[in-house]
């Protein structure tokens, strides 16, 4: 094998090519961003949401539980009797809407993000295990998530909400949990089509193991579906953990949440209708932010649609 | 010459639910260090059966192995029977000592793996060198099989690569670890004709190199006669005739490949004479084969073709027959 080796059966000369560093594909990434410009803007969103929640205390001008009655139900400072030192205006007790709204964040990220890390990991893996094992096992663990997406969604998640009370963690546990169905099905769906695909057998015949077939074949092509399910399932749970706050069932009341201050603006929807309006708006733009996000994820994560010119 | 693979008696059926395949009848064979071998014979022939069985490759069930035995000699101890391998045993052979090379280099190739991954797989996995050694290995590789800019191309995705380039991969990938047996499954069906030559030409060229004996499966006589030492004709899955190419093209001997020869098209023809073909259609491998599977299209068959499964006769050096009737003196053979 020479290095210079120039090819008899082509006649073409073999060039010898510079590597390439990590700067170009930096810039590779931000083409892709640049092309897709409602993924750029879903990017944006979320990370203007992201930055809100990292960064409440520096963010937020008031304390989000700081009561002060004397302005209570005061207007955004747009209508006329509002003024600037409430942009968002106050809510029934005089807590001030911008303030809450930034540290409201928190709560639907944080539920979003490790909900949907329970969700994606264990249904990942137990999608993985289901079809790739098949047999016996699959029937039972397939058995078992047709079962519970049996359950209407909300009817069931509301039903264990009221068993374990109101708690950040039981939130993220419960959204996890009933997640799990959804991934386990998505992963072994897809591992059933690739595992008879060319590739795998192609793999087989140069002695690839079981194992290294499944982390290093099957399991890098389920990612971009699967990420991209991720992204629209977190929408879903800030979605639904808005519901539950909405319904007196998420986070405890003294913790700052959309669903909570949702809840709360209902009473006074007609008269004071800001504060159920300005954490509605929140919630729109976050899951918008994330939708937009995931589909171009989608594109991206795919070498074959990533290629398509637009 | 020495033997790297003798293949005996081989029998595979499908147990589906609409009943029992009888994919493979009785498929001996015998396969020389460094030669090539081709397989020809229509779809359903079980060309690609008798070797996906090899490695362990068919879907198990339905497939069955019923009988046989399959011994490799390229280890470096004794002789293997790779049907009776364990997972870990045919592992070692599959890609380290026996490489494949598939039809469709699109599908063989994962799609979200990069084309220098797939190739230094095999190498880490097989002569266990480091990632770094693999790689440089692997861009070796690629130069020689005739991608340019192979370094560039290392990190490039098969969907980036013409059709012909992902067949120069797919015989990277199959000789990376320099086996030596590497079966090549209708290689160069999906390519068109000058692409074909080219990669037959490359495999005949890194064969040569590195002493590799090449399975060729194919249906196309056309490329047979050009690379083949030997060829193995199938029908139905049972082997019909084996022979030097040469002997084959010169003088066949059995009825069916008799037929193939007279539906070759002739560029000496007059222009105005329909090709030749063989009446009638393959059968039903869901029947349980009773008697000689070409008998239905048999312009010689008589009475005991009907009765008993012909065995292989020798009817010259390196020349195997099934069959009962005596081409040459148009009569039955006596001595059967």
């Amino acid at each position: 094998m020479g290095n210079e080796a120039t090819i008899k059966s082509t006649g073409s000369r073999v060039d010898e090519e510079v590597e390439r560093g990590i700067w170009p594909k930096l810039v590779y990434v931000w083409r892709l961003l640049y092309r897709d410009k409602a993924g750029m803007l879903g990017l944006a969103m979320f990370l203007i949401v992201a930055a809100t929640a990292v960064f409440s205390p520096w963010l937020a001008p008031y304390d989000p539980l700081k009561q002060d009655l004397m302005v209570a139900k005061q207007p955004p400072a747009y209508s006329e009797k509002g003024d600037m030192s409430h942009v968002l205006g106050t809510d029934n007790l005089g807590r001030d809407m911008l303030s809450r709204i930034i540290y409201g964040s928190r709560v639907s990220l944080t539920v979003g993000f490790f909900g949907v890390l329970i969700a994606g990991s264990l249904g990942m893996i137990i999608g993985l295990i289901s079809g790739y094992v098949g047999g016996r096992v699959d029937s039972f663990i397939m058995g078992g998530v047709n079962m519970i997406l049996a359950l209407p969604y909300l009817v069931f998640v509301v039903f264990i909400a009221s068993i374990l009370g109101r708690s950040l963690l039981n939130v993220i546990l419960i959204f996890g949990f009933t997640n799990i169905p959804i991934f386990a099905r998505i992963t072994r769906g897809e591992v059933l089509r690739l595992r008879e695909s060319g590739f795998v057998e192609s793999a087989l015949s140069i002695g690839a193991t079981r194992t290294r077939i499944l982390f290093s074949h099957i399991l890098p092509n389920l990612l971009g579906p699967l990420i991209t399910i991720a992204t629209f399932e977190m929408s879903g749970m800030i979605f639904y953990e808005a519901g539950l706050g909405f319904l007196g069932l998420s986070v405890p009341p003294s913790t700052p949440s959309w669903g909570n201050m949702l809840a709360t603006g209902r009473q006074y929807l007609t008269i004071y209708p800001w504060i159920a309006t300005f954490p509605g708006l929140a919630i729109v733009f976050t899951g918008l932010g994330m939708n937009l996000f995931g589909d171009w994820l989608r594109d991206v994560l795919d070498p074959r649609l990533r290629r398509t010119k637009r | 010459m020495t033997k790297i693979l003798s293949v005996k008696n081989l029998v595979i059926k499908f147990y589906t639910f609409d009943g029992v395949v009888h994919a493979l009848n009785n498929v001996s064979f015998d396969l020389e260090e460094g030669e090539t071998l081709a397989i020809v014979g229509e779809s359903g022939s079980g060309k690609s059966v008798s070797m996906l069985s090899l490695l362990h490759l068919l879907p198990m069930p339905p497939a069955k192995i019923e009988n046989g035995e399959a011994y490799f000699y390229g280890n470096e101890e004794e002789p293997v029977d790779l049907l009776k391998l364990n997972r870990s045993g045919i592992s070692k052979i599959r890609g380290g000592k026996i490489g494949f090379i598939f039809q469709d280099a699109l599908s063989a190739l994962n799609p979200v793996m990069t084309i220098g991954r797939q190739i230094s797989e095999s190498i880490i996995e097989h002569l266990g060198l480091s990632h770094a050694k693999a790689k440089e290995k692997t861009i070796e590789l690629l130069k020689r099989v005739g991608i340019p800019g192979a370094r560039q191309r290392y990190d490039n995705f098969p969907h980036q690569f013409s059709g012909g380039m992902r067949q120069r991969v797919m015989i990277a990938v199959s000789m990376a670890c320099t086996p030596k047996i590497v079966i090549a499954d209708e290689p160069t069906t999906a390519l068109d004709v000058t692409v074909q030559a080219q990669i037959v030409d490359l495999t005949k060229e890194l064969q040569k190199e590195f002493n590799i004996a090449v399975v060729w499966i194919t249906h196309d006589l056309g490329v047979v006669a050009g690379m083949a030492d030997r060829v193995l004709v199938m029908y139905a899955g049972s082997p019909v005739e084996i022979a030097n190419a040469q002997d084959l093209y010169s003088n066949p001997q059995h009825p069916y490949t008799i037929g193939l020869m007279n539906a070759l098209p002739n560029v000496k023809g007059d222009g105005d004479s329909r090709l030749a073909s063989i009446d009638g259609i393959p059968p039903d491998l869901m029947d349980e084969p009773r008697h000689c599977q070409f008998a239905w299209r048999c312009p010689h068959a008589f009475d005991r073709c009907w009765e008993e499964i012909p065995q292989q006769v020798s009817v010259g050096e390196n020349h195997v027959v099934s069959c009962f009737f005596d081409v040459e003196n148009g009569r039955p053979k006596e001595n059967v």
